[in-house]
């Protein structure tokens, strides 16, 4: 292992992880906020823009995220829609999280009993209230597993923004592999980034559902 | 005389093209305890469900104090807040304690202050036995604590009328006894209600007024002495039979 | 109107290039989830060994496969092994070799699920019964765990589809690949071709999952 070679290439690595987690963030939160405009509109059951969402979840989760980055960085620019690229990771994360996300929330509401929804009406609730109030807190609780394994998965996900030229960890080993052939050490720091970016993330996933699972509501 | 709570007139409930319920007519006066007795799946639930419009309706109307209830108007919640429900299985809202399970429509559907609905829940709670576990939460309470909670969460709105849908059938045999002292509490104090039990001794002492459906028709009403000692029909008679049935043979 | 690619889509055998490419990623994907199923099938079993050695090991993996993009492995892999074994595998070897590797642990994690979420009692009542163990596992846990496994292990299918778009990285030449070659030789005449090319490979990903899930979530549901 040529140490010298990575003490010199680690900061060039720090600036592309410290990117990867601005874009993969951004994403992320973009993502939860698409994710719930999904639900809120699936639980009002608001005509046409249903149908909608219903169409942009299934496109979202059947399509990969490169080739939904290549469409939007390099395809509609030429009909005149044109971004910098980390837009365009941005946007390409969101547009794959929104799904993913929309998915987490609504199985969390699927597994609110409706009893639980009719016994909140009986009180006088109205649906936006019993949603508020009664649903929404225990739907997150149960969607929070799924919620923490679609952040980890997003975050993986930002492995292919090197293809629309950004410049993530990806990018720079691939770049030093090519430039000085220091293979191993590439690889090394391209390893450990990733470790440092998500091991975290895991940890705390796997806390969030042992508490979860320690205080389970029941009935 | 004032005018009735409650007035149903010819209700008709279909699911699909099954008829749950047939022409039912029943008037509720002010302070009147009405027992809804009859075999399973004879339409009692829901009945009581169609009362807080949860279910709508095919024919027929439901008004309170001259108000319709239905699940299509527009001031449906209006309507649901002065009509109070407990549920077989408490439905108590796991994620939040008693207390705020008791003051979370007062505070948010009533607009009270939260200090006065939380006086009010506590003193309520004393009432039922239950002060020190205010803030306790549901998992941590039994089935019969749970049930009281949920009747103290009905009450602290100040219905108009209470509906009791089969309160006991989930409790264990020594927790029914805590839930029906409350219940009959209620009736003394004057409150109307409807009720729906398949504990006989009980309806028959907390009720002014039994009603016996069977098949989506009310095939029988009258008080709870007249109804128990000589039902006028024979399936009542019938219906009434299986119970003292179970009876005899517990004293051989 | 300028042209965005779909004339250049239908010239010579450009679709058929494409659809060629196509069939590359889809016989990855095959290939990596059959060997995952059945390797996924005994890691499940062993995950289920209450042995502590076992245990640490699978656990280990497992967290590897959930923490490591699967182009970082695919970077070990292709890059890695050449330097450091000597090894020159192709990029469709190391795509299957990562692809298994990564279904083999979802697999296994999916097979243990279904084994533990089968009730003790379902056990007992069967020995009650006066089973063998043998005949418990025939009659009683294998029909209620494939039931189980079957629509999750449909969605593998579509995850390992849409993750074989990574090995464009790793210089295999599929759909995405032929695309670029198809935009590059076109640059002159349609330059906006790009437009209509990855709108197409887009459709042709979603034409090949959608099915799939449909089919995974109808089966979820007829089986629940």
């Amino acid at each position: 292992m040529n140490w010298d070679f990575i003490m010199k290439y680690l900061p060039l690595y720090r600036k592309a992880a410290v990117l990867t987690v601005k874009i993969g963030t951004a994403g992320i939160l973009l993502s939860v906020v698409i994710g719930l405009v999904c639900v809120a509109v699936q639980y009002f059951k608001i005509p046409v823009i249903r149908e909608i969402t219903t169409a942009y979840i299934e496109i979202s989760r059947n399509t990969p995220l490169l080739i939904q980055l290549f469409f939007i960085y390099y395809g509609l620019p030429k009909i005149g829609i044109r971004t910098n690229a980390a837009a365009c990771g941005v946007a390409g994360l969101a547009f794959l999280g929104g799904s993913y996300m929309a998915e987490a929330f609504r199985s969390g509401i699927d597994a609110v009993e409706t009893i639980q929804m009719e016994s909140a009406y009986s009180l006088g609730l109205n649906r936006w209230q019993t949603l508020r109030y009664v649903v929404f807190p225990q739907a997150l609780s149960i969607s929070m597993p799924a919620f923490m394994a679609n952040i980890i998965f997003l975050l993986k996900e930002t492995s292919v923004f090197s293809a629309i030229s950004l410049m993530d960890l990806m990018f720079t080993a691939k770049d030093l592999i090519g430039l000085y052939y220091q293979t191993t050490e590439s690889l090394f720091l391209l390893v450990v980034f990733y470790l440092l970016i998500l091991l975290p993330v895991s940890l705390v996933g796997s806390l969030v559902e042992r508490r979860l699972r320690y205080a389970g509501f029941g009935t | 005389m004032s005018d009735p709570v409650l007035e149903i007139k010819h209700l008709v409930k279909r699911f699909g093209d099954q008829t749950v319920l047939k022409d039912i007519t029943l008037t509720v006066e002010e302070g009147e305890v009405i027992v809804v007795v009859g075999p399973s799946g004879c339409g009692k639930s829901t009945l009581l469900r169609c009362i807080n419009a949860l279910e709508e309706i095919q024919g027929g109307e439901i008004r309170l104090k001259g108000a319709e209830v239905s699940k299509t108007s527009s001031n449906l919640a209006k309507i649901r807040q002065r009509i109070g429900m407990v549920f077989q299985s408490y439905e108590l809202f796991p994620h939040l304690s008693v207390l705020d399970n008791i003051i979370l429509a007062p505070t948010k559907v009533q607009k009270r202050s939260k200090e006065e609905a939380k006086e009010e829940a506590l003193a309520l709670l004393s009432r039922v036995g239950l002060r020190e576990k205010a803030d306790s939460f549901p998992r941590q309470l039994s089935g019969g604590q749970k049930q009281r909670v949920a009747i103290v969460r009905a009450l602290c709105m100040h219905p108009e009328i209470l509906l009791f849908d089969e309160v006991t059938a989930a409790l264990d045999p020594e927790m029914v006894r805590e839930v029906l002292d409350v219940i009959l509490g209620l009736a003394d104090q004057g409150k109307t209600m409807i009720i729906v039990t398949h504990e006989m001794q009980f309806a028959r002492a907390v009720a002014d007024r039994v009603i016996f459906l069977e098949e989506g028709v009310i095939k029988e009403e009258g008080s709870p002495d007249q109804f128990f000692e000589e039902p006028k029909t024979e399936r009542a008679k019938e219906f009434l039979k299986t119970f003292t049935f179970e009876r005899k043979r517990s004293r051989v | 109107m300028p042209d965005l690619g779909l004339e250049v889509l239908l010239k010579g055998k450009n679709m058929a290039r494409i659809l060629g490419g196509l069939g590359v990623a889809l016989r990855i994907s095959l290939l990596s989830v059959m060997i995952s199923i059945f390797a996924g099938i005994l890691m499940g079993m062993l995950m289920t060994w209450k042995n502590p050695i076992s245990r640490a090991l699978t656990r280990c993996y497992l967290e590897v496969v959930r923490i490591m993009p699967q182009m970082v492995l695919l970077f070990l892999v292709y890059f890695g092994t050449t330097r450091i074994f000597g090894w020159n595998l192709s990029g469709e070897l190391s795509a299957v070799i990562v692809f298994s590797f990564w279904g083999t642990a979802e697999m296994g994690d999916l097979v243990r699920g279904a084994l533990i979420s089968i009730p003790v009692h379902q056990y007992e009542s069967a020995a009650a019964l006066g089973m063998t163990s043998g005949q418990i596992y025939r009659y009683i846990v294998l029909p209620q765990t494939v039931r189980r496994l079957i629509p999750l292990s449909i969605n593998l299918i579509t995850r390992m589809i849409k993750t074989t778009s990574l090995v464009l990285m790793i210089g295999v030449v599929e759909v995405l690949k032929v695309a670029q070659q198809i935009i590059e030789a076109n640059r002159m005449n349609s330059p906006n071709a790009a437009f209509g090319v990855y709108l197409t490979v887009f459709l042709l990903y979603f034409i090949a999952c959608w099915p799939i899930s449909m089919l995974a979530g109808a089966l979820e549901k007829r089986w629940r």
